[in-house]
């Protein structure tokens, strides 16, 4: 299954990357950023994340559909 | 529209135009400015990035929230994205009312929420030639509590840096 991925801030400098088409069997946006993490050695946790698909704020049980945009949310920072 | 990014400088003056109303007898506006220190550091400029996408549609989740929630005309909120210098304008927010006690809630109400839920994240440099981003770096270890997600903000990240004065962040 292919999904896309886009990375913001703290994730996208250690993920080298502002986001990339992945193959992947994750099911879940949990499945999904454990894979990412043992990948990137990402630093936050998954407990200081948020996540959206397809621009949306998603649970991370949510079962990924091919195509999904999947965004991992850092601990924001506005104003 | 209630909620827009800019890569280009705020004009307070223009934007409170759109909240001219005959029925509002004045307005209440706030400007977030980058400010030259942080927990203890020297910050020199700050560079903002946005999940756009979703942050506009949180950002007039936001509003709307407010414009519900307190009587007031009208309602906006003006976030920069890019680099900014001390003393720029990060975010403005204005709200026009009948009368001043809701427009000061409301626009109280909205500059919070912002910071807390909107996919907003800053990079500080600091003078000494370090940088990081606010929220994640210094505690990116992990919570010592639980994480709460099903407060009634819904997506706010409990966080122990989060909330109090602005989280100190990066203006007054």
């Amino acid at each position: 299954m292919q999904l896309k991925i886009h990375y913001y801030a703290l994730m996208r400098e250690q993920a080298g990357r502002s986001e990339e088409t992945l193959d992947t069997s994750a099911a879940t946006p949990a499945d999904l950023y454990g894979e990412l993490l043992a990948r990137y050695g990402f630093t936050l946790t998954r407990e200081q994340l948020k996540v959206a698909v397809n621009s949306e704020f998603s649970d991370w049980s949510r079962r990924l559909a091919a195509g999904d945009a999947v965004v991992f949310i850092p601990p924001v920072a506005g104003g | 529209m209630h909620f827009r990014f800019t890569q280009t400088p705020i004009d307070p003056a223009e934007a409170r135009r759109e909240l001219l109303d005959p029925g509002a007898g004045g307005y209440v506006s706030f400007e977030g400015w980058v400010r030259d220190h942080n927990e203890g550091q020297e910050v020199t400029r700050l560079e903002y990035e946005a999940f756009q996408e979703l942050a506009v549609k949180e950002g007039e989740r936001i509003v709307a929230e407010a414009l519900r929630r307190f009587p007031v005309k009208h309602a906006l909120c003006i976030h920069r994205v890019g680099t900014l210098g001390l003393s720029d304008m990060a975010v403005w927010v204005g709200v026009s009312s009948a009368h001043r006690g809701e427009a000061f809630d409301a626009c109280r109400f909205i500059i919070d929420e912002v910071k807390h839920r909107v996919p907003i994240w800053k990079k500080e440099h600091y003078r000494s030639g370090n940088s990081g981003w606010v929220n994640c770096e210094r505690c990116a270890a992990p919570p010592t509590h639980s994480q709460d997600h099903s407060h009634d903000h819904g997506h706010s990240h409990d966080h122990p840096h989060h909330g109090e004065a602005g989280a100190a962040l990066s203006q007054k």
